[in-house]
C-alpha cells in the first residue's frame, strides 16, 4: 500500500518544465516520490548549498521513484556515470537493498558512497500500559516464549527495522531468530498505531519517527540502538548500556557516480561537510530527531562496505537471501 | 466553544488576508485544472507546486494556504472529466462516471456538474467541520485498527462491488478478480520476494494504478471513440439552458449527508482514503434506494453520494495526518512532505504545540472551499462548452494529456506501453461488457487487503478466528456479507429479475 501511494506523488513533466532552465547546474535525486526520507535528504541539501553558497546556482532536486531506489541506482549506473552534477538520496534501506540483491543484480560497488550528514537512531518502543520496563524484560520474555512479542516496523521483512530486533536477540544469545514474529506496515507511523492500539507488543524504528508520540506520552522508548545517549533525549538509556551490543542508525546520506574525479569526489565529501556543519542543518535535525552523524570521503565509503557486510550475514540466517 | 472561536479567528486573522486570499484563489483555480486533467490528480498538483512555493520564497502559512487550496481544488476538478468524457480526473472520480457521464450524454452534463460541484462543498465543508471539532479524538479511532480490521473493511468494499456499472455480478467479480490479479505483481512485502516481475525492475514496485486507471478510461475511450466514430458519446451532444437545478439538488440533499458521513469515516482510517470513500457513498447509496436499477443510467443521486464522500474523505483524512503522521492518501502523503519541509512535525502535539498551524490550515480549508464553491457554478458554462469543441481537437488533445501525464509521472516509456496495454484491455472489457470500476478497485485496493491478511496470521500464528475477534471486525464482517447476499435475495423474491439491459454501445 505504502508504494502504490506513494507512486501517486510524482512530480510531472510540468514541474520539469517550469523548474528545468540552465539556471541549474547541479542535480540531486530523490530515488522515491516526496514525502519520504529521501526527499528530505535532497531537499534539505539543495536549499542548504546554496544559502550558505557552497553552490553558485539553486541544486535541482528531480524524484525518481520505482524500485525502492532500484530505477533511480540503475539510471545513474547507465545514463550518468561520468556527471560530477549529480548527486543522489541514499539512507540504510539503499545498502539493506543492496546487500540483498534487491536491485536486479546491481551492486553497491557500481556506486561511490560519498557521505553522510546526519542519523536517525534506531528505537525500539512499547506502548505506555505495556509490561516491559526494559530490554531485558522483552528479551527475556522473547526467549520464554518467541510468539509472545511481535514487532511492528515501517520496513519490510528483511528490512532494516527487521534487523534491529534480530540484532539485539543475538546479542542476548538467542540464535534462533526466524522465531521473532515481525509485520512490516506502511512506515513508522502506523507501526506505532499498530503498537498503541495493542496489536503488536513493541515497535521497531527510527527516533524521528516517534518524537511525537514519546512527547505526548502514548509510548515508551525502552532503548535507543546509539553508541551514545542522543542528545535532547537523554532520559533514553543505550542499548549498550542495558548490556545489549547492538548499534543501528539510519544514515542520512548521498551516492554519486562511480565514474567521476577524485578530485570531484573529494568536493562533493566537502559540500556534504560543510552542510553538516551548517546552523540550518542542525536545526533541521533538532525539529526531525536526527542526531549527529557526519562521514564523508573515503572513510563513509569504507564504514558503508562494512554494514553491507553485516546485512549480508544477517539476511541470509533470516532467508530473505540464499 | 470558546476556545473554538478564539482558534477560528486566530486561524482566519492569519490566513484570511488580501495576499492569501489571492493565492488561495490561484490554487482554487489551478488546482481544479490539475483535478480535471486525467492522470494529474490532486497528489501530483501538490507535489508539482511545493518547489514552487519554495522558489517564490513563501512562509508556511502561505505556503500551506496555496496548497491546501489546489488540494482541495483537484477534489473539485477531479469530476468534470469524469461526467464530461467519462474519464476520471483522478482516482477517487472514478465512481463519479457510472452516473455522471450517462447523464451528459443526455445532455444533462450542467445538471450534472452543478450537483456533483454542490455535493463537493457538502462534502468537503462537513468533513472540515469535522476536523476542528474533532480531530484529536477521532485520531483515537485509528488506534481501534488493526489487521483483522482492515482485512474486513477491504472485504466490505469486495463483497459490495456486485452490480457496480453492470448489472451482472459475475461479471463484477471477474473484474475484480483481473484487478487482484495485476495486483500481486511486485516486491511482496511480507516476505520481501519479488512475484510476476521476470527481473524487470519497472515492475518491482507492481502496476501503477493510474497507469491502469489512464489506460482503462482514457485511452479505451479514444479506442471506443474512433471505432463509433463519435457516435453515443457525449461530444457533440445538444446541450440545455445551465440553470441551477434547485429540485435536484433538493432531491439529492439526503445523498449528499449520507456520501459525506461514509467519506469522512473512510477518510479518518489511514490506507483507505478517498477512493474507497467514493465508493463506498456510491454503494450505499445504491442499496439504500428504491430506484436502484436506474444508477448507472444518469440518477443523479449517484453523482452526488460519491462526490460529496470523495470530498469528504479527503478532509477526513487530514485527521491522521495532522494528528498521527500517518498520510491516509496520496495527497496527504504530500502534504506531509510539506510540513516536514517547513520543518512542521505532524503527531499528537501539533495541535497544542502548533495551534497557529493547524488553524490557518483549517481556515485557509473554509476559505478554499467556499471559493471552490463560487467559482465551480459559474464556471459550469465553461466547462460545459468542452463537449461543443469538435472531436477531431479534442480526443487529440486528451490522448496528449494521458500520455504526457504518464510519462512525467514515471519517466519511463515502459509505463507509456503498460498503458496502452491498459486500455486495449479496457476496450476488450467494454466490448464483452465487463465493467472496469472493479478492476482498479482490487489494483489499489489488493495489496492492502493482502497484506493486512497475511499481517493478521503472523499475530495469530495462523488462527484464522483472529479475524472475528473484535466487535469492529465482527461488524464490518456482517455488512459484507449482507452487501454480498442482499442484492441476490432481493433481485430473486422482491420482483421478477430484470432483463438483461442492453446498453446502445
Amino acid at each position: 500500500m505504502k508504494t502504490t501511494m506513494f507512486k501517486v506523488l510524482g512530480t510531472s513533466a510540468l514541474l520539469s518544465a517550469m523548474a528545468t532552465s540552465s539556471a541549474f547546474a547541479t542535480e540531486c535525486i530523490a530515488p522515491a516520490n516526496p514525502g519520504g526520507g529521501w526527499d528530505f535528504t535532497c531537499r534539505q541539501i539543495a536549499n542548504i548549498l546554496y544559502e550558505i553558497k557552497a553552490i553558485d546556482a539553486p541544486m535541482q532536486v528531480t524524484n525518481m521513484a520505482g524500485g525502492g531506489g532500484g530505477v533511480a541506482f540503475a539510471a545513474v549506473v547507465a545514463d550518468h556515470n561520468e556527471d560530477p552534477d549529480v548527486i543522489v538520496a541514499a539512507s540504510s534501506a539503499t545498502t539493506t537493498r543492496l546487500a540483498q540483491n534487491a536491485f536486479a543484480g546491481m551492486t553497491a560497488d557500481q556506486v561511490r558512497f560519498v557521505g553522510a550528514i546526519g542519523a536517525d537512531p534506531g528505537v525500539i518502543v512499547v506502548a505506555k500500559d505495556s509490561p516491559f520496563q526494559n530490554l531485558s524484560d522483552m528479551v527475556e520474555a522473547i526467549k520464554a516464549d518467541p510468539g509472545s512479542v511481535a514487532f511492528a516496523g515501517g520496513s519490510a521483512v528483511g528490512g532494516f527495522d527487521h534487523m534491529k530486533p534480530l540484532q539485539i536477540m543475538k546479542a542476548a544469545g538467542f540464535n534462533d531468530i526466524t522465531k521473532v514474529k515481525y509485520i512490516g506496515v506502511d512506515g513508522g507511523a502506523d507501526a506505532i498505531t499498530q503498537t498503541v492500539g495493542g496489536f503488536t507488543q513493541a515497535m521497531t524504528g527510527d527516533m524521528s519517527e516517534i518524537v511525537g508520540f514519546v512527547k505526548s506520552g502514548d509510548v515508551r522508548v525502552l532503548a535507543v540502538l546509539t553508541e551514545e545517549r542522543v542528545p535532547g533525549f537523554e532520559d533514553i538509556p543505550t542499548a549498550r548500556e542495558q548490556g545489549f551490543d547492538v548499534v543501528a542508525v539510519n544514515w542520512r546520506g548521498v551516492y554519486v557516480p562511480k565514474g567521476i574525479s577524485d578530485d570531484q569526489f573529494n568536493e562533493w565529501g566537502a559540500r556534504l561537510k560543510a552542510v553538516a556543519e551548517s546552523d540550518q542543518w542542525k536545526a533541521a535535525m533538532a525539529e526531525n530527531g536526527l542526531a549527529p552523524f557526519t562521514k564523508v570521503g573515503g572513510d563513509f565509503q569504507s564504514w558503508v562496505d562494512g554494514v553491507i557486510a553485516d546485512t549480508v550475514v544477517l539476511s541470509k540466517e533470516i532467508g530473505v537471501i540464499q | 466553544m470558546m476556545d473554538l472561536y478564539a482558534n477560528l479567528s486566530l486561524g482566519f486573522s492569519i490566513a484570511a488576508s488580501p495576499y492569501t486570499l489571492m493565492l488561495a484563489f490561484v490554487g482554487c483555480f489551478v488546482g481544479t485544472i490539475i483535478g480535471a486533467l486525467p492522470g494529474l490528480g490532486p497528489s501530483n498538483g501538490v507535489a508539482l507546486l511545493i518547489p514552487i512555493s519554495f522558489s517564490m520564497g513563501f512562509d508556511a502559512i502561505s505556503a500551506l494556504v496555496l496548497l491546501t487550496s489546489v488540494y482541495y481544488g483537484a477534489m473539485y476538478g477531479g469530476r468534470i472529466s469524469s461526467i464530461l468524457l467519462n474519464i476520471p480526473g483522478d482516482e477517487p472520480a472514478m465512481m463519479t462516471t457510472l452516473d455522471g457521464y450517462p447523464m451528459a450524454k443526455q445532455g444533462r452534463a450542467g445538471e450534472a456538474l452543478v450537483v456533483s460541484g454542490v455535493a463537493s462543498f457538502v462534502g468537503a465543508f462537513l468533513a472540515t467541520i469535522g476536523l476542528m471539532l474533532m480531530a484529536p479524538w477521532l485520531a483515537r479511532v485509528a488506534f481501534q485498527f488493526g489487521p483483522a480490521e482492515y482485512f474486513a473493511l477491504y472485504m466490505l468494499a469486495f463483497c459490495t462491488l456486485g452490480g457496480v456499472g453492470s448489472n451482472n455480478q459475475a461479471k463484477s467479480a471477474i473484474a475484480a478478480c483481473i484487478g487482484l490479479g495485476i495486483a500481486m505483481i511486485g516486491l511482496d512485502q511480507t516476505t520481501n520476494m519479488q512475484r510476476f516481475t521476470f527481473g524487470n525492475i519497472h515492475l518491482f514496485d507492481g502496476i501503477d494504478f493510474l497507469v491502469a486507471i489512464v489506460g482503462l478510461f482514457a485511452v479505451s475511450e479514444v479506442f471506443h471513440f474512433i471505432e463509433s466514430h463519435g457516435k453515443n458519446s457525449a461530444i457533440g451532444v445538444k446541450l440545455g439552458k445551465v440553470m441551477i437545478p434547485w429540485k435536484m439538488l433538493n432531491d439529492t440533499k439526503g445523498a449528499m449527508l449520507r456520501g459525506s458521513g461514509i467519506g469522512f469515516i473512510a477518510g479518518i482510517l489511514p490506507g483507505a482514503g478517498a477512493s474507497l470513500g467514493s465508493f463506498l457513498a456510491y454503494m450505499g447509496e445504491k442499496s439504500i434506494a428504491s430506484d436502484k436499477e436506474t444508477f448507472g443510467k444518469g440518477n443523479p443521486r449517484g453523482v452526488a453520494a460519491p462526490e460529496a464522500g470523495n470530498n469528504a474523505a479527503a478532509g477526513g483524512a487530514l485527521i491522521p495526518m495532522l494528528t498521527l503522521g500517518v498520510p491516509g492518501s496520496g495527497t496527504t502523503a504530500v502534504l506531509l512532505a510539506l510540513l516536514l519541509t517547513l520543518n512542521i512535525t505532524p503527531g499528537p502535539l501539533l495541535f497544542t504545540e502548533r495551534p497557529e498551524v493547524v488553524w490557518s490550515l483549517i481556515a485557509a480549508l473554509l476559505i478554499a472551499n467556499v471559493m471552490l464553491l463560487i467559482m465551480n457554478v459559474p464556471m459550469v458554462k465553461v466547462f460545459v462548452k468542452i463537449l461543443s469543441v469538435p472531436s477531431y481537437v479534442l480526443l487529440p488533445g486528451v490522448t496528449m494529456i494521458a500520455f504526457v501525464g504518464i510519462y512525467s509521472l514515471t519517466s519511463s516509456s515502459f509505463e507509456l506501453k503498460m498503458m496502452v496495454a491498459f486500455g486495449v484491455l479496457g476496450y476488450v472489457c467494454r466490448k464483452i461488457d465487463i465493467p472496469t470500476v472493479p478492476i482498479i478497485l482490487g489494483i489499489l485496493l489488493g495489496n492492502a487487503m493482502e497484506d493486512n491478511l497475511r499481517r493478521a496470521m503472523i499475530l495469530s500464528d495462523g488462527d484464522w478466528s483472529y479475524l472475528l475477534s473484535s466487535p469492529i471486525s465482527i461488524g464490518l464482517w456482517l455488512f459484507a456479507v449482507l452487501g454480498f447476499l442482499a442484492p441476490i435475495f432481493l433481485r430473486k423474491f422482491l420482483k421478477k429479475p430484470p432483463l438483461p439491459t442492453l446498453d446502445e454501445d
